[in-house]
């Protein structure tokens, strides 16, 4: 597959931008805490899947996280040698795609010309980044007559077209019937064997238990655990995440 | 009456030279006033619909308000501005087709903004957290919701053009309905019928209606292409 190619990244090594830290980040609204003191440090390599019931604040975190947000309190830095270009080198999948009404390569092209990418470059990349997602067939298709899934995928694509050093992804699959789920979850475990940085949201259980490294649990805002895939689904540490996992109202 | 409406479609289809430089006129002022307006209101549409800025609000009510100008009064103030007297006296614009363009031009200019500044807010709700993702520049990002909202923008054209159109007060005013010079279709259809020359008149009001008629089915058109989502 596309996903073992080395020329995904770009040929000059770029500086790293990761870890980023958050340190006591809250973003309150009308004086509602939606995060409440949130420190945490996201480093290169493991998938991190932030899990949460609605409303727990993840995809706020991603926002806050990716630079869409600006948190009411704490810090958001990145700290790597690239960290001034960080915005350059994070990209963004939302639940919902937003699709330029053009064909499926026009959509991928369009972040790279953003970014001044040169057009001998860009028809590379946008190649790669269909067939990684395995949109090569349907590139001149008007994007937005895509079905649900295809269109999650192409979003997928221009973030993998922009060789990015960290994907956010937020509820990818919320919107998605099992199999395009499923073929979602096969292309991020791809770009995150690419050596990309992975932080995804979701509400899913057995979506979590299958992508993640590691997990991160949120409640009503807080940072409650941070752990290992297994150690968190057989040993979760705090009562809040004993019952989301038994799926029992919180304590 | 009947000998009216049969000299009207004679007129009309014998291309009759004074009708038809009548017609040219009328859409040479409307169609220049309407592009004027939108170089000026497509950009300051964007601007309120995807910019937040203290008085924005307050901006948005008072060209919303301004769509609804009596074009007498607009007239008036252009004719005062132009008039010899006037600020711009010195250009000599007045009872010329150039005052003509310019007051519609103000007339218009409310609508474009109006209607394409609620499209760009529209656009925005929708586009505007995934444009930012990708780093895009709000400049960067109005081109592109321009292009994207290109259906949509042109039925708010198309109701510019419309206004332009089918105005009377505006034109005859500054204009002064002058023959050969500046008598478009409104102006024309006005005098006429006032001098009982009612054949001139209806085949005028005939074109006048097919006109509006058109642009309608444009707008029309243009909707339902925007509500099929492909474009």
């Amino acid at each position: 597959m596309a996903s073992a190619e080395p020329g995904n990244h770009a040929a000059v090594p770029e500086a790293g931008v990761l870890p980023l830290r958050l340190e006591g980040v809250s973003f309150e609204v009308d004086g509602l805490a939606l995060l409440d003191g949130i420190d945490l440090e996201l480093g290169p390599g493991p998938l991190s899947v932030v899990l949460g019931a609605n409303g727990a604040g993840k995809s706020l975190l991603l926002r806050v996280c990716h630079g869409l947000l600006t948190p009411t309190r704490g810090q958001v830095h990145w700290c790597g040698a690239g960290a001034a270009q960080a915005a350059d080198r994070c990209a963004m999948v939302f639940q919902r795609p937003v699709l330029l009404k053009r064909s499926a390569a026009a959509n991928v092209d369009y972040p790279l010309r953003l970014r001044g990418v040169p057009k001998a470059a860009r028809r590379d990349r946008i190649e790669r980044a269909l067939r990684a997602t395995g949109l090569v067939a349907l590139a001149e298709r008007p994007a937005r007559l895509l079905s649900g899934g295809e269109q999650q995928r192409l979003a997928l694509a221009q973030a993998w077209a922009l060789s990015p050093q960290v994907v956010f992804l937020d509820e990818p699959a919320a919107a998605l019937d099992p199999p395009a789920s499923r073929a979602l979850e096969r292309i991020v475990r791809e770009l995150a064997d690419t050596g990309t940085k992975i932080v995804m949201t979701t509400h899913d259980l057995e979506q979590a238990r299958r992508m993640a490294d590691e997990v991160l649990f949120l409640h009503r805002g807080r940072l409650l655990e941070r752990a290992p895939n297994a150690s968190f689904f057989d040993r979760p540490e705090s009562a809040e995440a004993r019952a989301f996992l038994e799926g029992e109202p919180a304590p | 009456m009947g000998d009216a409406f049969a000299q009207a479609f004679g007129l009309i289809a014998r291309l009759d030279p004074d009708l038809f430089e009548i017609v040219s006129l009328s859409l040479r002022v409307s169609l220049t006033a309407v592009g004027l307006a939108c170089l000026v209101g497509l950009p300051l549409g964007a601007l309120l619909g995807i910019t937040r800025f203290p008085g924005r609000r307050a901006v948005v009510v008072v060209v919303n308000a301004l769509m609804g100008l009596p074009p007498v009064v607009v007239g008036l103030v252009v004719y005062l501005m132009l008039s010899r007297s006037g600020p711009l006296g010195s250009l000599a614009l007045l009872f010329r087709p150039s005052a003509m363009v310019i007051a519609q031009t103000v007339l218009i200019l409310p609508i474009v903004t109006a209607l394409s500044r609620q499209v760009f807010e529209d656009l925005w709700r929708e586009y505007g957290e995934q444009l930012r993702a990708f780093g895009a520049s709000r400049l960067r990002a109005a081109a592109t919701l321009l292009v994207e909202g290109r259906y949509p923008l042109a039925t708010a054209v198309l109701a510019g053009v419309g206004r332009a159109l089918a105005e009377v007060g505006a034109v005859i005013i500054v204009g002064g309905n002058i023959a050969h010079l500046t008598r478009v279709m409104t102006t024309a259809i006005a005098l006429e019928t006032s001098r009982g020359d009612l054949s001139l008149a209806l085949a005028l009001g005939l074109i006048l209606v097919g006109l509006s008629i058109a642009v309608n089915g444009a707008a029309q058109l243009l909707q339902e292409a925007a509500g099929r989502g492909v474009g």
